[in-house]
């Protein structure tokens, strides 16, 4: 359970930000090691593509999709609030980067399947 | 014939307090059986505790009006000041749970010890230089001067903690100055008539200053005058930005 004194919307806007950022920590290397093949074996990189054809890994897409998406939207809010005059709408804020990133991650994933 | 405990009849609408205890670090919650007044703060069930049921009890307050910043506690595990917070707008399914303020060595029961939270405002530079002496005449600021209305929207602070218990940066990075050194070093930014921008500047930016918060806004969301500390932080992350852009030149 999130403790009393971190249940306000802005530190669930925090939480997602960190599981974002280091999911997408995560995720980079592999990425990167993927395209990397195109070089070194790209009979196995054809391979390995054939696998996002499967439902399951478009899900997973549509996932990471919307980690970087409400990770980058989340950012700029973050950098609007620090560099910016100070706006009272800071929740609204929070959740319209949660709403972009659906739309965002939404509309992917209804292209790909 | 009527029993009476102090000021009890044995009509009086009872309640459950669970008040943390502690000496020499071995602290437990325990349960107490208070009267539920319609009207009361947390701070009239601790002192009730005290003055009825155990006078060994210690806890912290002085002014009772929510001016002197010295009552506050974990109230259901949020910060609060007790003496402004009344039992009714905070008791979740009949339960009342009072501990010690988080974020600070507890001395005894509920009484922490403030020590860390004070000495970091005067680490962070949260503390006026003047640049004049007395002989020199009154500096004229006026009302509607933008760095005076800066400064007054942090001004209020009184000094409770509760910004720094609610805080989880504070938790997890000692030597975090926290909400409440930064909001004061914010206001003392905008104080046109002092001496020590640069050393402040330098030590806000510093270690233990403005960067480490991830602008959470806890304590925005708990500080009792509805002041904005994030804002505030805000702000000298700018200032120590410009600043490295100056220094650096
Ligand atoms: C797409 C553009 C991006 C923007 C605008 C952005 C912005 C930000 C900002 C402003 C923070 C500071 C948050 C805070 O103060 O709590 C942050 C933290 C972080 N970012 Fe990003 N970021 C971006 C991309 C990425 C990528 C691609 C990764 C993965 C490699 C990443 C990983 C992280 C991690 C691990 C943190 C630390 C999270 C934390 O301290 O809670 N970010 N990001
Ligand atoms: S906004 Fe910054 S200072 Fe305030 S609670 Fe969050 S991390 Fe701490
Ligand atoms: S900023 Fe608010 S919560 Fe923090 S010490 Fe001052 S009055 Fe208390
Ligand atoms: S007793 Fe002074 S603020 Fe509560």
């Amino acid at each position: 359970m999130i403790r009393p004194h971190r249940s306000h919307p802005l530190w669930v806007a925090f939480l997602l930000h960190r599981i974002s950022g280091l999911g997408l920590a995560l995720f980079l290397p592999v990425h990167f090691y993927m395209l990397s093949l195109a070089i070194t074996a790209p009979e196995r990189l054809d391979g390995l593509l054939r696998f996002t054809d499967l439902t399951i890994v478009k899900v997973a897409e549509f996932g990471l999709v919307f980690l970087l998406a409400v990770h980058l939207f989340g950012g700029l809010r973050l950098m609007a609030l620090e560099f910016l005059p100070w706006s009272p709408h800071q929740k609204t804020m929070a959740s319209m980067a949660v709403a972009l990133a659906f739309m965002v991650s939404t509309s992917f994933f209804l292209k790909a399947i | 014939m009527m029993k009476r405990i102090g000021l009890l009849t044995s009509d009086t609408k009872m309640m459950t307090v669970s008040i943390w205890r502690e000496e020499e670090n071995d602290g437990r919650f325990e349960d107490y059986e208070v009267p539920a007044r319609e009207n009361q703060t947390v701070l009239d069930v601790v002192a009730y505790v005290q003055q009825h049921i155990d006078p060994t009890l210690s806890y912290r307050f002085a002014c009772r009006v929510g001016m002197c910043g010295s009552c506050a506690m974990m109230v259901n595990g949020a910060p609060r000041w007790t003496c402004r917070t009344h039992v009714s707008k905070v008791v979740t399914d009949e339960r009342l749970e009072v501990g010690p303020l988080r974020n600070l060595p507890v001395i005894k029961d509920l009484a922490t010890d403030m020590d860390p939270f004070f000495e970091k405002w005067v680490a962070a530079e949260a503390v006026f230089h003047p640049s004049a002496t007395r002989d020199d005449p009154m500096a004229a600021i006026t009302p509607d001067d933008p760095m005076r209305i800066a400064a007054s929207e942090a001004i209020e602070c009184i000094n409770c903690a509760v910004c720094y218990a609610a805080c989880d940066v504070v938790e997890n990075n000692p030597d975090y100055f926290g909400p409440a050194a930064l909001n004061r070093a914010w206001s003392l930014v905008n104080d046109s008539r002092d001496a020590g921008q640069d050393a402040r500047l330098a030590a806000v930016g510093s270690n233990g200053g403005c960067h480490n918060c991830h602008s959470q806004q806890g304590c925005v969301q708990y500080c009792p005058n509805e002041l904005n500390p994030t804002l505030s932080i805000a702000g000298l992350k700018r200032e120590t930005t410009k600043a490295m852009f100056r220094w650096s030149r």
